[in-house]
């Protein structure tokens, strides 16, 4: 049985290692690890050529639970390790775990150099507006007047919109999805996985510790029909439990109308289209929050930008045919040596 | 009086400083002088001199630029502690100059600068053109440079005044070449290298103003000295000049080579290390990476992401930069990767004096992180030992899966020398293949070779071996592990690797008789300095040796015992006495420290001052 020459193909199980999961009971992170290990074994990629890298926080213990190459590096710098093994072996398939504080905050500068550089990484992060492993203190994505540890008046501070960051970074894939679906993980995982070029996913996690219920009121049961626009390509913006709800272009600015009433149709609706040539219309979307609009969840926005690695290649392939592949004795010979 | 040969003197060596606006050209006409002296057969040293600031204003004293050597027949360690010869381009480059100039010296000055202005920016009251002091001090030549090199390029219609004038630093340049009697023939193939092709009337405009220089000494100095220096008898080969950023471009690349794996060069633009970014950029065809991250502490993340996945990965910055490195340092430690830190020192804390040297970094390489985080450290002495350096510090890195810190500074790097070309085939071979087998026995991630004690790295993409690593404490399976006799274990497993490379060492070299009463141990870019002092405190008499460290973490096994073989032990070192502290507190040796904190690098009479200081 052990001697058929086709690699066996993979399964989920392949991607569970012996370490016990140390995440809080009930932590959304169980689902995005779960929806993870359902999406490598299907993407046609070997196992030894993922690369899990992720910087510090409760997101980042990720790798330790993937039977991958993985690395787990320092708070916030995981876009330098990942760009560093990107650029080193462009072969591999690497993944980069985050989080809002590590990401958006300590990391900020390094998420947006990873975005416009645009190395085939896919990144995730699990935003949960919180800072879990530390106990509980506001994060760069908590909301203004969030009381916590270290905001007992509530927070002053305005967040920061991972969405429109990405896009304005210049990342040519992003996307949203939340840790109660996992189907949708698995869809947007591979999505991103067969973009070429940086991914941007941002995922609604809930930490059931320190901030318990945060997106209940966009994805919970009784709200998520309501609160929640889940995005299709070609398909007009519509939402509702009644489907009868959809989203159009007043001036400058996304509108909620209803299907039906003061004569709109599904033509006045905005279409969702990812490949449009501009990221205008992602922005809409990027901007759309609770509670004014309902929350989309899909894909924003694709393009298809040459990737760092494949310039760098490019590079160094012209340098080899401009000059010639190097020759080390006649570098330190350089062009002005004399004979003594 | 006519040219003849009897008016030539000989001389053993010459040091000239070239000193004028940083517009002026002074670095250019600098690296020219270098380039004749090394071809005419000299030894050289050089020494760059420039401010912060890019372009500070004309005629003030910060935009004084300058560029130093030594040349001679003899062995030349140094860029010489004071010049024989000045050129002053204007009062502000007098007036910062002047001060160290020979008595006696030869003072060139182009008069045409010494304007109201310039003299009142300056800080001169009194036109030092009109100074009889200076005259009977210094062997003073007035010349007005901005007339004779208008007059030179009367008939080059293509350039304006303004460009014209562009060409002086080179009439000062041939009016040098004429006194130390140097050819002008390297000068004009680079001038028509440089522009023959592009803008052949700048390369004829230069060349033109050089020979001007010359023949106005030939033509209107004819009575004064002038000076030969022979060839200096070195061992035969091939030599070029070369600086100490670029012999550790070279050094890394051949050391890629020489352990059989990829180079990867991730930095940040700062003073004085991005000359080594530059130039490894250049080398794309060796296919050779780089990465320009957006800040210092990407540059390191991206070496070590580099290193994780096979490759030699590199990083290289100064003081400040070494700041923001220092966590992922840690990381490096920790997860034992191979890694080189090429640190460029500068002065400091903070910003400091961001193009002026000093040693400062020491203490801050060795213990600069949180917890017991022992890394190698291995620090270059000459410009040209940039090289050996390098590739030493990559051998340890990849033979003993740690990040190794390469310490060289300002001096160094910008300075240069002559330097004998080494055969590549020669240089020894130092790989350690990566993983591709699981062991019967399971792969353990953190089990060690018995003679190193280094990890053996599995690369991404090898079947069977995936693993991970990380910043947590990890048990020698490489599980994370919190208990408390496991993280001893490692930390001294860690500590007992970086001390156990010392068993890879060769013996010191100790300069002078092995017992003495005194030894001087210096570090770094003193060595020139503190072994030309030693050299001729010998000859006047003195007991008096030196050794100097190529290895300060971990240092050699035979240190010990040279320290107490001698009576005295003086530790001199542009800091306040960071090697003294090391050395005091290993060895229980009362040494010494002689310190200085300038920006500049020791002068040989500093050294030789102290050590007379002690032995009489």
């Amino acid at each position: 049985m052990s001697t058929a020459e086709a690699e066996p193909k993979l399964t989920k199980k392949d991607f569970v290692t012996k370490n016990d999961v140390r995440w809080c009971p009930g932590c959304g992170d169980y689902a995005i690890l779960n929806a993870l290990q359902r999406t490598l074994p299907e993407i046609g990629v070997p196992r030894e050529n993922f690369t899990i890298v992720s910087g510090i926080g409760c997101s980042s213990r990720f790798p330790y639970y993937m039977e991958t190459y993985g690395f787990h590096t320092i708070h916030g710098r995981a876009p330098a390790v990942a760009t560093g093994i990107k650029t080193a072996n462009p072969e591999l398939s690497v993944w980069m775990i985050t989080g809002d504080g590590d990401g958006l905050s300590i990391g900020g500068n390094h998420l947006l150099h990873i975005l416009r550089r645009n190395p085939n990484i896919n990144i995730l992060l699990f935003n949960n507006r919180i800072y879990g492993l530390t106990k509980g203190q506001y994060s760069p994505t908590s909301e203004i007047g969030k009381v916590t540890k270290s905001t007992p008046m509530g927070s002053i501070d305005q967040p920061v919109n991972p969405m429109g960051f990405a896009l304005t970074a210049g990342a040519t894939f992003i996307a949203r999805t939340v840790d109660n679906n996992v189907k949708h993980m698995v869809e947007t995982f591979k999505a991103a996985h067969a973009h070429q070029g940086v991914s941007f996913v941002e995922i609604f996690q809930n930490c059931v510790i320190f901030n318990d219920k945060a997106f209940d009121n966009v994805y919970g049961k009784e709200h998520r029909d309501d609160q929640v626009l889940y995005l299709e390509e070609g398909k007009p913006l519509i939402f509702g439990k009644e489907r009868n709800k959809g989203i159009r272009l007043n001036s400058l600015s996304p509108e909620v109308v209803t299907l039906g009433a003061d004569g709109v149709d599904e033509s006045d609706l905005l279409v969702h289209e990812t490949t449009r040539p501009r990221p205008t219309y992602a922005q809409f979307l990027a901007n759309m929050t609770y509670p004014y609009q309902p929350t989309p969840i899909g894909i924003f926005y694709r393009a298809e930008k040459p990737t760092y690695e494949h310039l760098l290649a490019d590079q160094i392939k012209a340098a080899q045919t401009q000059q010639g592949p190097g020759d080390l004795q006649k570098l330190l010979q350089g062009t002005n040596y004399w004979q003594a | 009086m006519s040219v003849s040969e009897a008016e030539f003197k000989e001389l053993e060596s010459v040091v000239i400083r070239f000193a004028g606006d940083s517009g002026d050209g002074m670095q250019t006409i600098g690296e020219q002088f270098t380039d004749s002296s090394a071809f005419a057969g000299n030894d050289i040293s050089t020494l760059p001199d420039f401010p912060a600031e890019i372009r500070a204003p004309a005629g003030t004293l910060p935009g004084v630029s300058g560029f130093q050597i030594q040349f001679g027949s003899k062995e030349i360690l140094t860029p010489g502690d004071a010049p024989d010869a000045l050129v002053a381009m204007n009062p502000a480059a007098l007036k910062t100059n002047l001060a160290d100039l020979t008595p006696g010296g030869l003072l060139l000055m182009n008069t045409a600068a010494f304007t109201k202005a310039n003299l009142e920016m300056a800080g001169y009251t009194i036109n030092p053109l009109e100074d009889q002091a200076l005259e009977l001090e210094y062997d003073v030549i007035k010349i007005d440079i901005n007339q004779f090199t208008l007059d030179a390029l009367a008939e080059i219609e293509e350039l304006k005044s303004k460009d014209k004038l562009r060409c002086k630093n080179f009439f000062a340049l041939g009016f040098m070449y004429w006194v130390y009697d140097r050819s002008l023939k390297p000068t004009v193939d680079f001038l028509n290298n440089k522009w023959g092709k592009r803008l052949p009337h700048i390369a004829e405009a230069n060349i033109k103003v050089l020979k001007a220089g010359y023949f106005f000494g030939e033509t209107t100095e004819t009575s004064r000295n002038r000076y030969r220096i022979e060839r200096a008898e070195v061992e035969p080969g091939q030599y070029r000049k070369i600086s100490g950023n670029e012999a550790i471009v070279y050094g890394l690349m051949v050391a890629a080579e020489k352990c059989q794996r990829r180079l990867l060069y991730s930095g940040y633009p700062i003073t004085p290390a991005s000359s080594i970014l530059e130039t490894i950029s250049r080398q794309k065809n060796f296919g050779v990476k780089t990465v320009q991250a957006e800040d210092e502490i990407a540059a390191i993340g991206v070496a070590i992401g580099a290193s994780f996945a096979g490759n030699l990965g590199v990083t290289g910055t100064s003081g400040p930069g070494m700041c923001l490195k220092s966590e992922f340092i840690g990381l490096a430690v920790i997860t034992e990767l191979p890694l080189i830190i090429c640190n460029i020192q500068r002065g400091g804390p903070s910003t400091g004096l961001p193009t002026k040297t000093e040693q400062g970094d020491l203490l801050q390489c060795m213990f600069g992180r949180n917890s017991d985080s022992p890394i190698p450290i291995i620090a270059a002495s000459t410009p040209s030992d940039c090289f050996d350096a390098a590739i030493e510090a990559a051998r340890i890195a990849v033979q003993y899966s740690t990040p190794v810190i390469l310490l060289s500074d300002l001096y160094l790097a910008n300075g240069s020398e002559p330097w004998k070309i080494p055969a590549v085939a020669d240089i020894p071979e130092f790989t350690v293949p990566f993983r591709t087998e699981i062991p019967a026995d399971g792969f353990n991630v953190y089990e060690r070779d018995p003679q190193t004690l280094s990890r053996r790295q599995a690369i991404p993409g090898q079947p069977g071996l995936e693993h991970r690593i990380g910043g947590l404490e990890k048990d020698p399976r490489g599980g994370v592990s919190y208990d408390p006799t496991n993280h001893e274990q490692m930390t001294r497993l860690r500590d007992a690797k970086v001390q156990g490379i010392a068993n890879s060492l060769p013996p010191l070299k100790v300069n002078g008789d092995a017992t003495g009463k005194l030894l001087v141990l210096g570090w770094g870019g003193t060595y020139g300095s503190i072994t030309s002092a030693v050299n001729e405190m010998r000859h006047e008499g003195y007991s008096v040796s030196n050794v100097h460290l190529r290895h300060i973490n971990p240092l050699p096994n035979d240190l010990g015992p040279i320290l107490k073989n001698f009576e005295h032990v003086l530790i001199p070192e542009l800091n306040l006495g960071q090697l003294s502290l090391l050395i005091r507190a290993k060895y229980l040796v009362d040494a010494i420290g002689f310190n200085k904190v300038q920006g500049k690098p020791f002068t040989v009479l500093d050294i030789k001052n102290k050590i007379s200081e002690i032995l009489s």
